[in-house]
């Protein structure tokens, strides 16, 4: 038996210490926006935050998490720059297939929660471990920036 | 010219000769370090330094044969890539000499080891002698199992014997001239193979005399870990020092403090040895995560500790590697690393490695992801951060599955070079300077083709 | 929603309405009155089933409306990010006079006589083909509906339906007072009135909602993590499969040994004959379960092939004959005539794979003698009936939930995916939901196939062509498809932008020659032909305008008189991106222009590349004339994305095999343009009343020629084969 302390609830789940979050999220606990895409954090599709901070759950154990906060796509939106980065990417129509963007939208939150003006730059080092197929890249990176613009 | 200054000259290259030749063949015993003299075993009343551990002294012999094929790791050079097991195939690329597979060791009759007799068997590990009577290549590591007993050499082929038999033919090797002449070899055994068994040394501990027997006779760590003179014969008066083997670099594991294992605790030398990976050292990858997965991790604890007291024993080699750095980069990108790189290595780390290993070299998702304190980035010829990068890690220990994935397919040497010089500028000691050629070069020694 | 087949097709004889003449295929449309009629029809199946929506349809119509007024469009055509439920609401709410905030779209069931394209008269999501297949249909559709909604309200009212006008979802009678009726209430009334003949669609300045860039109303769950793909399916006692399959095309599991596995509890092993599955309570017991085992293949005859062979086979096959598909003139003899101004050339393109996102998956739990599934799929009816062969049994034993995809790209075209779920489910008791992982996924692809174009042509002294010939080898899809061999041996789906002449070459001629690979299934991919033959046309155009030294637009415009909306993209493409201007050294610029999927696009790429050989592409301008463009900004989204997946496949892509085994395994190794590397991208709409084009794949097949063209202005060198290869760009190798 494992706790999680996920999107500000507390869960004990039935899984080996070696599960990898990611499944736990979603076979267990039942959060399904979280995505799987290539299980060996290459892709970015399955980021979640943890304390704030972007991380590839597919390969993260949840025997190694204990009692940090794992805030999810489901609840990111409860935090203002959650609330900020959604609305900016649905103002400019980000999303294509979406299947990859639960994962842009953790990775681009951390990245203001961290750099509230991100530049190109910031934002290369930050995105670049996304992959989107659809090839969303250049909205992102506006939805990004005016998210940063938004009060 | 005339024929006096001639016969000068002659006499000139002559001496210089004899005296690079004596050089070359002055090079002490792999123990000779030690104080105190050595005996022959039969003479030694310690302990006996070789065989089975004792949690094995009344398994069955195949058990025990099992247990030394382990400590020998004979698997690692006698399979290929996704081969059977013991069949043969790896391929050895050694730049000038030319490219060397290993042979089929199972007990096939045909093309393995079926129909060697013990005998046979002896002379091929002790004397580097197959069973048609030509001399091998010292690649297989005789000069060093040469110090094996006859006992541990025979409990190996009894293991080896129960194996299913797999018909794998020898690979032809493809040598250049004059080293496709085998009959050379007796030449170097003469210089080189000691031909002797393993002598304690009773001054030393017991302890130390099993782990000096498993790290020579069994382990053969020299042949990667020790430099090699020109005559690719093991250069002990530099025990230990590191080398470049097989286009992955073995690092000092001499007692130096800032070049080999001097800092290290105990505890963090068994657990490396015993599991491929210490925290803040980082893990083992290419060769020595195969002998890590392959050999040592079989072995007892108390062999585990052998080793360390062995390993500790053995006298710092200076080498010119800087201080391993300690300290996380900063968790921007912006910092930590000068302007003059290639700014592909930070884009491509930004892609494809950031995701585990975080811009602070320490990982969000695995100790084994860590880079900070790997020894591997402190490098400054970054030749296993790009052997890694290239080949990927996919270890299978009892800890788990250790992977990271191969990128060597579809990033250039260019990327590859600039990645690995980033890696090295950001989260060790000093930036390396990797070329596209070589990358190149690096790629062709592990190529198995 | 939730219903079989056989039962909508009954469904539709008894209720529905037949509109329209240019439905083809029956386009129905109907009215849902409360949600009577769905209770009748509610069976188990149903109730057990994960509503993707809150809506309860009347499920063989195009149309439901609530009482409350609430609209439920159902969308034949699959969403895959493309933007259709959008864009095909827009189209229906537009005619209906209804707001697209109350309008909710979902997933048509799978019935091709209901919802098959009027073009193909089934239900397939391919080809750029929504908006040209459904422009019209959907707009009768939506204006027959109003014109019952006002019906109703006029013999309510006892009035002239001609007075009375409608908006928001209301008919309003301004001759008494501007008294309103919400569709809601007149629906039950409308439902029973007969399907109006004739039905006027509005005027261009009527339009509301057609060719406005409406927000997608697919998006906002989207971002929160509530859209649900087949991936996503949860229901009770849902277990979870890991499969691998024979890792070389007609290989078997010789042996199994699940030795390890024994120790593991709450696994089943699934073993059949090329597929081995382990099931689990969830994917990472599965998954564990699957690399515990040792199994060991056999490949049969393609365990021997490797990429080298492969492409031998393909050269040779490309040098024999082909069979003529096009032919204007006599473009041999006029070859043979002139040597000078004359260039031979081959260029060869690789296996591709498609790399969806969301890797592929289907849930399936086999009862009653057919079977429930749940899965995306871009053709709802052909994965019914691959799972009903399958079981053996006929469709109507086989209910599907259809879900958006993550990804399509051409990828679930193909019915693989639910063949092999439903073949491990036939030994599972209960919903099974069999998940690839992204190896798997990779390769086990349908691949785009490889390609090989010989290609000649010449000039006569004016700098004008004066013949071409191009000989398309490759694979022929439809024959992997059917399993049916060519007619004649021309694979229509393999000429697309290469047959039309656009640059009216006197003499011309293009063959077509099958080269079906070994040890490699190939599928249809984002692009089909003209990923192909647009990448040879365009390459073969800047060879020979750099024969006659002349500007690769200026040759281009020269040859387009007959193609003026192509001539106008490229004239306005080359004035937006600057075409001429001075750029740094190792930099240039490259035209692509295009017409297929019935869209002219131009684009130039600006791209530079640097000592290492290694490209970086600095921005690029597309000119798109669509026709009629029911969404601007998804149009651009598309063009934007298109071009993006274009630009990896010409940096990146190449599907290689050796032991009969693909060799790349995951985004590591089958690389992917990352943002860090995406270049602005300018789309400018050229406005148009022709009919719409297609919009989902130009802008993919634009990417590479205008990219391998930037790539030989800056460099001279000309790469006639993809994936771009750095080390000849670096001088290490020849071309």
């Amino acid at each position: 038996m494992v706790t999680l302390q996920i999107n500000g609830q507390s869960h004990t789940i039935d899984a080996p210490d070696d599960m990898p979050l990611l499944w736990a999220l979603r076979d267990i606990v039942g959060l399904t926006g979280t995505k799987f895409g290539c299980g060996i954090a290459q892709c970015g599709a399955c980021t979640v935050h943890l304390d704030g901070k972007a991380v590839r759950s597919c390969l993260l154990p949840v025997g190694s998490i204990g009692n940090r906060a794992i805030t999810t796509i489901e609840a990111v939106g409860e935090t203002p720059n959650g609330a900020k980065i959604q609305k900016a990417w649905l103002d400019i129509e980000v999303v294509q297939c979406g299947y990859c963007q639960s994962g842009q939208i953790m990775s681009a939150t951390a990245l203001l929660n961290r750099t509230p003006n991100p530049d190109d730059s910031d934002i290369d080092a930050a995105m670049a471990g996304n992959i989107c197929r659809c090839g969303t890249y250049v909205r992102i990176r506006q939805a990004i920036k005016n998210a940063a613009k938004t009060a | 010219m005339s024929m006096k200054r001639f016969g000068i000259a002659i006499a000139i290259i002559a001496i210089v000769g004899l005296l690079f030749a004596a050089w070359m063949v002055l090079i002490p015993g792999p123990t000779a370090f030690a104080s105190g003299s050595s005996v022959a075993l039969a003479d030694y009343t310690g302990p006996n330094p070789a065989g089975v551990p004792k949690e094995l002294a009344s398994a069955d012999p195949i058990a025990r044969g099992e247990y030394l094929a382990h400590a020998a790791d004979c698997v690692a050079c006698h399979t290929a890539q996704g081969g059977q097991p013991y069949a043969g195939g790896f391929a050895f690329n050694l730049p000038v000499i030319g490219t060397m597979y290993s042979t089929n060791i199972t007990p096939d009759k045909e093309t393995g080891i079926g129909n060697y007799t013990d005998q046979q068997f002896l002379d091929a590990l002790h004397k580097g002698i197959r069973n048609d009577g030509q001399n091998l290549y010292p690649g297989m590591s005789y000069a060093s199992y040469t110090y094996m007993t006859d006992a541990d050499a025979l409990a190996i082929k009894a293991y080896l014997f129960t194996l299913p038999a797999v018909h794998a033919p020898a690979r032809e090797n493809r040598l250049a001239w004059p080293f496709n002449n085998r009959s050379l070899m007796a030449f170097w055994n003469a210089f080189y193979n000691a031909d002797q068994r393993f002598r304690p040394n009773p001054t030393q501990s017991a302890d130390w005399n099993r782990g000096a027997y498993l790290a020579e006779a069994m382990g053969h760590c020299g042949e990667c870990h020790t430099p090699r003179n020109l005559a690719f014969a093991l250069n002990n008066q530099r025990k230990f020092a590191g080398a470049l083997t097989a286009g992955w670099r073995a690092y000092n594991v001499s007692s130096d403090a800032k070049a080999g294992l001097g800092a290290w605790s105990d505890n963090d030398l068994a657990t490396y040895l015993s599991t491929g990976h210490a925290d803040g050292h980082g893990g083992a990858a290419g060769p020595m995560g195969e002998a890590s997965d392959n050999s040592l991790t079989f072995l007892t604890a108390g062999d585990i500790h052998a080793l360390v007291v062995y390993l500790r024993s053995v006298p710092a080699q200076d080498t010119d590697l800087p201080r391993t750095v300690n300290v996380p980069a900063p968790a921007s990108h912006r910092e930590g690393v000068t302007a003059d790189l290639d700014p592909r290595g930070e884009k491509i780390f930004a892609g494809a490695c950031a995701s585990c290993h975080d811009w602070t070299g320490i990982s969000p998702l695995s100790k084994y992801a860590t880079l900070t304190g790997v020894r591997a980035v402190n490098d400054p010829s970054a030749t296993n951060v790009a052997q890694t990068v290239i080949n990927g890690v996919d270890r299978k220990t009892a800890q788990g599955r250790i992977f990271m994935p191969a990128f060597g397919d579809a990033y250039s040497n260019d990327e590859i070079a600039a990645v690995s010089n980033y890696v090295t500028a950001r989260f060790g000691a000093q930036g390396a300077r990797m070329t596209e050629k070589n990358i190149a070069s690096l790629r062709k020694q592990v190529a198995q083709q | 929603m939730s219903i079989s087949a056989k039962d909508a097709a009954d469904l539709s004889r008894r209720n529905f309405l037949k509109v329209g003449t240019a439905a083809g295929g029956g386009l129905m449309l109907g009215f849902q009155v409360g949600d009577a009629f769905a209770q009748e029809k509610k069976g188990a199946a149903e109730a057990a089933a994960p509503a993707p929506a809150k809506y309860v349809l009347n499920p063989n119509a195009f149309i439901a409306i609530a009482p409350d007024g609430k609209i439920s469009f159902q969308i034949p055509q699959e969403e895959m990010g493309q933007g259709v439920y959008t864009s095909l609401s827009q189209l229906l709410a537009d005619e209906l006079d209804v707001d697209l905030a109350n309008v909710t779209p979902l997933p048509a069931p799978p019935i091709d006589a209901i919802y098959g394209s009027p073009r193909s008269h089934r239900m397939s999501t391919g080809g750029s083909t929504s908006i040209r297949g459904f422009y019209t249909a959907l707009r009768q559709v939506g204006a027959s509906g109003r014109a019952m909604l006002v019906q109703a309200a006029a013999q309510q009212w006892k009035v002239d339906p001609a007075t009375l006008r409608t908006e928001s979802g209301q008919v309003i009678d301004d001759a008494h007072g501007g008294r309103k009726l919400s569709y809601g209430v007149l629906a039950p009334a409308a439902a029973k009135l007969p399907a109006p003949q004739d039905v006027k669609l509005k005027d261009d300045k009527d339009l509301k909602l057609i060719g406005k860039s409406v927000k997608r109303l697919d998006t906002p769950d989207k971002v929160n993590g509530k859209a649900q793909y087949g991936i996503d399916v949860r229901m009770d006692g849902l277990k979870i499969a890991a499969l691998a399959a024979s890792p070389v095309v007609g290989g078997k599991a010789v042996r199994v040994d699940d030795s390890k596995l024994k120790a593991m509890p709450g696994l089943q092993l699934v073993v059949l004959d090329d597929i081995v599955a382990v099931v689990g309570p969830h994917f990472w017991a599965a998954k564990k379960g699957l690399d515990s085992l040792d199994i060991t293949w056999d490949g049969g005859e393609n365990a021997t092939m490797d990429s080298a062979k492969m492409w031998q086979e393909l050269r040779a096959t490309s040098l024999k004959p082909g069979v003529v598909a096009k032919e204007d003139g006599d473009a041999p003899k006029n070859l043979s005539r002139a040597q000078d101004n004359r260039i031979d050339v081959a260029y060869e393109l690789p296996f591709l794979s498609h790399a969806p996102m969301e890797p592929q998956n289907f849930t399936v739990h086999v009862k009653n003698g057919g079977c429930e599934m749940w899965g995306g799929s871009q053709v709802q009816t052909s994965a019914v009936a691959a799972a009903a062969k399958t079981l053996n049994t006929t469709p109507d034993k086989i209910v599907f939930h259809n879900y958006m995809l993550g990804g399509g790209f051409g990828r679930r075209l193909d019915t693989d995916m639910v063949v092999k779920s439903v073949r491990i489910a036939q030994k599972v008791d209960g919903p099974v939901k069999v998940i690839w992982t992204r190896e798997e996924d990779i390769q086990q692809d349908m691949y785009r196939p490889a390609y090989r174009n010989v290609m000649s042509a010449n000039l006569d002294k004016n700098g004008k062509i004066d013949a071409w010939t191009h000989r398309i080898a490759g694979g022929a899809v439809s024959v992997r498809m059917s399993g049916k061999p060519l007619k004649g041996g021309l694979d229509r789906g393999s000429l697309e932008g290469a047959t039309e002449n656009n640059y009216g070459a006197p003499n011309f001629r293009v063959e077509f020659i099958e080269a079906p690979p070994k040890a490699l299934n190939i599928g249809y991919w984002r692009g089909v032909a003209p990923n192909n033959n647009v990448f040879a046309t365009e390459s073969l155009m800047d060879e020979l305008a750099l024969k006659v030294k002349k500007d690769p637009v200026a040759f281009r415009l020269a040859h387009l008189d007959g193609t003026p909306r192509l001539k106008a993209a490229v004239q306005l493409v080359a004035q937006r991106a600057n075409w001429g201007s001075a750029l740094p050294k190792r930099a240039g610029r490259g035209i692509c222009a295009q017409f297929a999927f019935g869209t002219y696009i131009a684009t130039v790429c600006e791209a530079e590349v640097d000592e290492g050989g290694h490209v970086r592409i600095r921005q690029v301008h597309s000119v798109i004339d669509a026709g009629r463009i029911v969404n601007p900004d998804t149009l651009m989204a598309q063009v934007q994305g298109g071009l993006m997946f274009g630009f990896t496949a010409a940096l990146y892509g190449d599907i290689t095999v050796k032991d009969g085994r693909v060799q790349q395994r995951n985004f590591n190794n089958y690389r992917i343009m990352r943002i860090n590397e995406a270049p602005p991208i300018d789309v400018h709409i050229v406005a148009s009343h022709e009919p719409s084009g297609g919009i989902g794949e130009p802008g993919c097949t634009a990417g590479p020629p205008s990219l391998v063209n930037a790539v030989a202005a800056a460099t001279g060198i000309r790469l006639r084969k993809l994936p771009i290869d750095r080390d000849i760009l670096a001088g290490r190798k020849i071309a």
